[in-house]
């Protein structure tokens, strides 16, 4: 824990050195989500507090939002048309950007504490995110294949939109807790903490939680992706050996 | 109990993954059918990727195929020479099957595909077998009734490029067992298969091979064609996952053995109708996918 807060003072960003008269510091449960044998989802605790060189303004509520993203990469959405009397792939939207994670909480509906205008500067909600941009489409209607991939990925826990899920004490203490489903892509999970007044954001924090394979799961994976013939060969031998070791076994049971 | 497949990429119950390798290793134990083409589906249905399911499939098989063609060995019941000629076709077919496989992925139509390849292929072989044993039901009930014979010599023993096969007893052109092997090589790659239930009624039925060493010749072949896939997979995709390969050989194994007990209590015909309602029953419910209007219309790929 006192690791995860050593490295979380490392990283700290100042990025609007103007306004940050209010500071966060960060503190996680976790400062890596380890993927073991067995692995279920995890839940991953983020707290922190607010320090403050000046007692504390009193124009507008402190708010916070927290964003966690996992790593990002090209998709294809594809959608369904009756040809010929059954149902095949017909139109694809290519998005060359899209998160394999993205969970948002914050302490209040998102409308009311962030304004357009920081959103589209920082990519906060989840129109911000699922970028457009660059799209390769040969359909009139890309919304509604952006629309259904927030529907799929939100069904399947890995998009989350957590508003009022963030508690906020004495306008200081923060906490929140993020559920990560079982089906994690690997790579660095980019963690935000926005601090907000008055819809404006006064304060960033951004920090890395990796999200790694361990053990025997590393072993084949990296196994498997850097030395394919000697996996698969390997996996000829394990099969024909159980083959063998059971038909043997259960001879030897028949006697 | 939760187990992390790491090629997969999901986290399955590891109870579950057993009891489906069981349940499968029970019906090939029970039908003496490799149960490749329940596995595949049943995989898709508890949420592993497609492409993993077919090749993790294959590795299975190559596993079930090894455990049973040892009985068949120590029988003599496995003709080596034409399990040769199949398997010279069926290498090339299965490294057929694998490149469509891949041209058809970067379409998005491979799912398409392999439903269409199930739908009739389970349709086909599933309504013959129930026919059949439903005709040799009503002829013992009524003996005396007109028995058919089979052909024993028919055009394919015309074609050129004969060869002896000692085991079999017979004098036959290799283009036909070729051409059987090939076309079985591309089901096993394009649907995850071993293609036993294609190869045995191909093997007797057009080249009028003895029944008793139809099995053990077809699995033997089975063997080097699934291997073969399995190793192209793992090569060109990376999805074989060898945790969840091991898991279902171990319940298929335990399955197996029960399996093949139950099996000498029932009547071969019973048998046969039983295993045709159910390649019937897959078919259907993959037919109605394709047929009714599916409740999400629209589908993810990761792209490469």
């Amino acid at each position: 824990m006192i690791r995860a807060v050593l490295a979380a003072a490392i990283l700290w960003v100042g990025t609007l050195p103007g306004l940050a008269s209010e500071r966060i510091v960060l503190g996680l449960s976790q400062d890596e989500v380890a993927i073991t044998a067995t692995f279920d989802g995890s839940s991953l605790l983020i707290f922190g507090a607010v320090s403050r060189e000046a007692p504390i303004p009193s124009d507008g509520r402190l708010e916070v939002i927290i964003t966690v993203t996992g790593p990002l990469g090209p998709l294809d959405v594809r959608r369904k048309e009756r040809q010929f009397g059954i149902w095949v792939n017909a139109d694809s939207v290519w998005l060359s950007e899209a998160p394999s994670f993205y969970a948002v909480a914050s302490t209040g509906p998102l409308k009311d504490i962030l304004s357009p205008v920081e959103d589209l500067r920082h990519g906060i909600t989840l129109g911000q995110v699922i970028n457009t941009v660059g799209a390769r489409e040969s359909v009139q209607d890309v919304e509604n294949f952006t629309a259904a991939l927030r529907r799929i990925r939100e069904s399947e826990g890995l998009y989350q939109i957590n508003e009022g899920s963030v508690a906020l004490d004495q306008q200081t203490l923060f906490r929140t807790s993020i559920e990560l489903p079982s089906n994690l892509v690997e790579g660095s999970y980019q963690t935000r903490i926005f601090l907000l007044r008055n819809r404006d954001v006064v304060d960033i924090f951004t920090t890395g939680i990796p999200v790694r394979k361990v053990g025997m799961e590393r072993w084949l994976y990296t196994t498997a992706n850097t030395q394919p013939v000697l996996y698969g060969l390997m996996s000829l031998v394990i099969a024909i050996a159980a083959g063998w070791g059971a038909s043997a076994l259960f001879r030897l049971l028949q006697r | 109990m939760q187990i992390y497949l790491p090629i997969a990429e999901v986290a399955v119950n590891a109870l579950l993954l057993l009891g489906l390798g069981g349940l499968v290793g029970l019906l090939s134990g029970l039908f003496g059918v490799g149960g490749g083409f329940l596995m595949t589906p049943l995989l898709f249905f508890v949420g592993i990727p497609p492409a993993v399911a077919v090749a993790t499939g294959a590795n299975q098989i190559v596993a079930s195929s090894f455990s049973a063609v040892l009985a068949h060995l120590r029988r003599k019941t496995v003709d080596f020479r034409m399990g040769g000629v199949l398997l010279a076709g069926g290498l090339v077919g299965a490294g057929l099957g694998v490149q469509v496989f891949a041209a058809l992925k970067a379409r998005g139509q491979v799912d398409l595909l392999v439903t269409l390849f199930y739908v009739v292929f389970l349709g086909a072989v599933g309504g013959l077998m129930f026919w059949e044993s439903l005709r040799s039901m009503r002829r013992a009930r009524n003996p005396g009734g007109p028995v058919s014979k089979r052909k024993r010599h028919n055009w394919i023993h015309a074609l050129p490029l004969k060869m002896k096969f000692r085991t079999s007893g017979m004098y036959i052109s290799v283009i036909p067992p070729v051409l059987i092997g090939a076309g079985v090589g591309i089901l096993s790659a394009i649907m995850g298969v071993g293609g036993g239930f294609i190869m045995v009624p191909a093997m007797i039925y057009l080249l009028g091979m003895p029944t008793k060493v139809v099995i053990g010749t077809s699995l033997f072949q089975i063997i080097f064609v699934t291997a073969f896939a399995t190793l192209m997979h793992a090569i060109t995709t990376q999805s074989v996952d060898v945790v969840l390969a091991v898991l279902l050989i171990l319940g298929g194994v335990i399955g197996a053995q029960i399996g093949s007990r139950m099996g000498t209590n029932l009547k071969a015909e019973q048998l046969r109708i039983l295993l045709a309602s159910l390649v019937l029953l897959v078919c259907g419910k993959l037919a109605l996918d394709l047929l009714l209007e599916p409740s999400e219309l629209y589908s993810l790929e990761v792209a490469q």
